[in-house]
């Protein structure tokens, strides 16, 4: 329950923290769309950006490439993630406990990584490109551009449509199958007439934070996009062009991404807000034993999908151990790629432990005090941080790094190349996703807890931190794991902020692979593989029968 | 610690809805006061103004002479107990019936203390070390009443907290709040819409609807004597008979059947509703004027219930008379009915006002 706002120890937070977006968000968004109407030179207003974007097809193009590969990865998503995540609500598959790991933890890496894999795999030189080749005789189809893109993007953003339906299959109530099987509706025809209208509003917005994230991803289009360019390469070519790159050009195409974004967020909730009901299962469904070629079936689906997608990485480390001669692969196995690695790379992996965490301190506080301002305070303040504190969610990482570095590169203040840019980079990006997920576990925590704190003598503040805040300790942990995991394999924000010093292993895998010293990056990329995956461990520790939100 | 508690004129606005306007009330001390009323009538509105949870658009109140309308709710000195008891999940037993002590800078001995008299006094000792989770609703409950009571409030606030029990424990728990509460002596507001609770539980009764409070007494003065036809309705089962009061005869008449009446207060003829509460209306063994026919009946262990046809209007009562094996009146029978005269209460024809004179028995 809401309650009418009186000036108090949380007004002061949300004012403070309403300061922290204005200087951190809002001013440099400001900032990025002066740059794309004012001419650099004569300080004038004009659209001659724009102009130039849409009348040349090279840029216009890349704008039409990144709507096909996204509208069709978006799809693909579906039509395999909602499959998975029926089957395994439904039926028992073996290893179910360690596939939902693997799901997971293939979604958790950076997306480049699979793409540079998937070249090593399915490349031009790849050896199963090669194996076919030589052993067969077949050339098998290029993998380059859109449809390696499709690939890679797939297998890397389907895990978020099956947790998604996981989810949302768990709050369908069984008896409503055996309804409409009662009714005479049953089979692949209950599954398309009962069960996905029923979860419509989850597939949409599942559907939606996959399309965000392959729009906005940048690494795997440029690895391995070759000729196909979309709009994040471009943004990214355009601001770090060696020739001076065109400041006001890359922001305008910035606000040009912004603004597709928007619309597509504004038209998803427009869908689903007309679409949401709320569902509680009495009896959840539970997995059955699926019997002959059917249990066949399903077990060779799940077991194929999962292993494509967790292949990436698994190759990927394989090649760690391999020997390597200047910059190929030679026969041989050791463990010198990982000394080089380590030798190399200087503070990469200081960084990417130090950075995230930093940012995650930061993260959870912030959105621990946002949360509660969103779900227990009314007023304008706390409606205006509602609406900006969600901004980031649609702007695409890259875009983010663009315009904090516009802003923060000039006099009064300037963070460029500090550690300090990459964090906040790293804090406004994840964001709207914790403070969601925080938001959701404050929900569950009834007000009159806090109100039984308060007559017991307790200052507000003190309510908040010995009542309502251990009781969302345990949400909170699981969300900061979370929230660890993605800032840990970031990428697009992270290469437009850093510096040498501020190098993150991301950041370094992609640049050896880019200069070629593939066994560097392999073993780099096993590290983070690695931490990822401890993590992931120590998150389904602590989280139990929770679910990932993402 | 003695403590009234005096409302005047109090105004309780959500946006533009006015919930609660000009409402004044005095609650004595020590008195268990029940607030009483259906879901939306502003009961748990008021008592959330009283603790400092709602906001006080208008009007004052008193804890004695003290004014506390802008004192904090962490200051107020109240205790409160929950609809869900709002126990701290995350603290034992113990911790959580300390949790205001520690907020009021008790020495450790005194608050180990205090807190064990309490525990031993719920009958929650033995549960001390446990978490919630570990306990049944009624033990929770039994926490919530000791964490409420050891800071010594001026006011005990109590919001429904039996909603969330079964039947049986239901029953259980009301005699031990009803016993603690006196063993304490406290000033207690009671907020419940369980009519048949309220009346064994209080001392008096605020009857309240739609934010206006209805009738304020004591239990029984509130079953025997409603002050309007809202407050005979919704305590206990009634039945409402229009009837014709002529002043020269002092007399009612429900059709052709007369009912002594010499304490209205009205002083010419008049149309009236009769509330005749079920169990006032008899069998009767000779004939009389008030006839009607069995249309139904149900048997519910201790009484017996009949729905009887008036024969002179067509309206159907309900009337109550305990059960025995042997009863076997076939439906469509005509039965001959008399009425407890001095239990009979006369409402003006809008159901707006009691016409007995108050203090005169009939």
């Amino acid at each position: 329950m809401k309650r009418k706002t009186k000036f108090d120890i949380w007004s002061i937070v949300g004012l403070l923290i309403l300061a922290l977006y204005g200087l951190f968000l809002i001013f440099p968004m400001g900032n990025l769309l002066k740059q794309a109407v004012i001419d650099k030179d004569t300080g004038a207003f004009t659209l001659s950006y724009f102009v130039r974007f849409f009348s040349k097809p090279y840029y216009f193009n890349t704008l039409v490439n990144s709507f096909k590969v996204t509208t069709a990865v978006t799809i693909l998503t579906l039509i395999v993630g909602t499959p998975l995540a029926y089957i395994f609500a439904r039926y028992e598959i073996k290893g179910k406990g360690l596939l939902r790991i693997l799901i997971i933890l293939s979604s958790m890496s950076a997306p480049f990584v699979g793409a540079y894999s998937w070249i090593l795999l399915l490349g031009r030189n790849g050896v199963i490109t090669n194996m076919f080749k030589n052993t067969l005789g077949i050339v098998l189809p290029d993998i380059y551009g859109f449809s390696g893109i499709l690939i890679v993007l797939t297998l890397q953003l389907y895990p978020l449509i099956f947790l998604y339906v996981s989810g949302a299959l768990k709050n369908v109530d069984n008896s409503l199958l055996e309804a409409s099987e009662n009714l005479g509706t049953a089979g692949i025809k209950r599954f398309f007439k009962v069960l996905i209208p029923i979860i419509a509003p989850t597939l949409f917005a599942g559907s939606l934070l996959v399309f965000m994230r392959a729009l906005a991803d940048f690494g795997t289009p440029m690895l391995i996009g070759e000729g196909y360019r979309t709009f994040p390469v471009t943004i990214f070519n355009e601001f770090i062009s060696e020739m001076g790159g065109d400041d006001g050009f890359a922001a305008a195409i910035s606000v040009i991404a912004i603004l597709i974004t928007t619309i597509i967020f504004l038209a998803q909730q427009y869908i689903s807000n007309r679409k949401t009901f709320s569902m509680n299962a009495m009896n959840r469904i539970y997995p059955k034993k699926a019997e002959g070629l059917k249990n066949i079936l399903i077990h060779v689906f799940s077991y194929l999908l999962i292993g494509f997608s967790i292949l990436p990485q698994v190759y990927v480390s394989y090649t760690s151990f391999k020997n390597v001669e200047g910059l190929t692969f030679a026969p041989g196995y050791s463990l010198n790629n990982y000394v080089t690695a380590f030798t190399k790379v200087g503070s990469a992996i200081q960084n990417t432990i130090i950075i995230p965490a930093i940012s995650l301190v930061i993260v959870v506080f912030l959105s621990v005090l946002l949360a509660y301002i969103s779900v227990r305070r009314s007023g304008v303040v706390a409606k205006i941080l509602d609406t900006v504190s969600m901004i980031p969610y649609i702007i695409p990482g890259s875009v983010i790094g663009i315009t904090l570095l516009i802003a923060f590169n000039k006099p009064p203040l300037i963070l460029s190349g500090t550690l300090a840019i990459m964090v906040i980079g790293l804090v406004i990006r994840r964001m709207p996703y914790t403070i969601r997920s925080t938001a959701a576990i404050l929900q569950q925590i009834p007000m009159s807890i806090e109100e039984a704190a308060l007559s017991l003598g307790s200052s507000k503040a003190k309510a908040f931190y010995k009542v309502t805040m251990p009781m969302m300790a345990p949400g909170i942990i699981s969300g900061a794991i979370l929230s660890w995991i993605t800032m840990i394999s970031e990428l697009s924000t992270a290469i437009l902020l850093y510096t040498a010093r501020t190098r993150t292993l991301t950041v370094e895998i992609y640049t050896q692979i880019i200069r070629g010293n593939y066994g560097v990056a392999a073993a780099l990329a096993t590290i983070l593989t690695v931490l990822t995956t401890i993590s992931l461990l120590i998150f389904n520790h602590f989280s139990k029968d929770q679910d990932i939100s993402m | 610690m003695s403590v009234n508690i005096t409302i005047e004129d109090a105004v309780k606005r959500f946006g533009d809805t006015t919930v609660i306007s000009n409402l004044s009330l005095k609650i004595h001390d020590k008195e268990l006061f029940t607030l009483l009323g259906p879901s939306g009538c502003g009961k748990t509105t008021l008592l959330r103004m009283i603790a400092g949870f709602n906001s006080i658009e208008g009007g004052d109140f008193y804890f004695n002479d003290k004014r506390i309308n802008d004192i904090d709710v962490s200051v107020r000195n109240i205790g409160m107990v929950f609809q869900n008891y709002a126990i701290f999940p995350h603290l034992t037993v113990r911790q959580n019936v300390e949790f205001g002590l520690r907020n009021r800078k008790y020495a450790n001995e005194e608050i180990t203390r205090e807190a064990d008299k309490f525990l031993k006094l719920m009958q929650i000792y033995e549960f001390r070390d446990r978490k919630p989770e570990q306990l049944s609703g009624g033990q929770q409950q039994r926490v919530a009443l000791a964490r409420a009571l050891v800071i010594k409030p001026d006011v005990l606030l109590m919001d429904e907290p039996l909603s969330n029990l079964d039947a049986k424990l239901r029953l259980e728990m009301r005699q031990v709040i009803r016993e603690i509460q006196r063993e304490v002596g406290i000033t207690t507001v009671y907020v419940t819409h369980d009519q048949e609770e309220a009346m064994a539980i209080s001392d008096r009764i605020a009857v309240m609807n739609g934010g206006v409070i209805q009738q304020v007494g004591e239990p029984k003065q509130i079953y025997h004597r409603p002050k309007n036809e809202f407050v005979a309705t919704f305590i206990g089962r009634t039945n409402f008979l229009p009837a014709r009061y002529k002043h020269a005869e002092k007399m009612l008449y429900l059709g052709d059947y007369q009912i002594p009446a010499n304490n209205l207060i009205l002083e010419e003829d008049a149309d009236v509703i009769l509330s005749i509460r079920p169990e006032n209306l008899y069998h009767s063994i000779q004939e009389t004027n008030l006839k009607g026919i069995l249309r139904d009946s149900y048997f519910l262990g201790l009484n017996s219930h009949q729905i009887i046809e008036l024969k002179h209007n067509q309206q159907t009562v309900e009337i109550i008379h305990e059960s025995s094996l042997d009863e076997s009146l076939p439906l469509g029978k005509e039965v001959s009915l008399t009425v407890n005269y001095a239990k009979v209460n006369v409402f003006s024809e809008d159901g707006g006002q009691n016409l007995i004179k108050e203090g005169v028995e009939s």
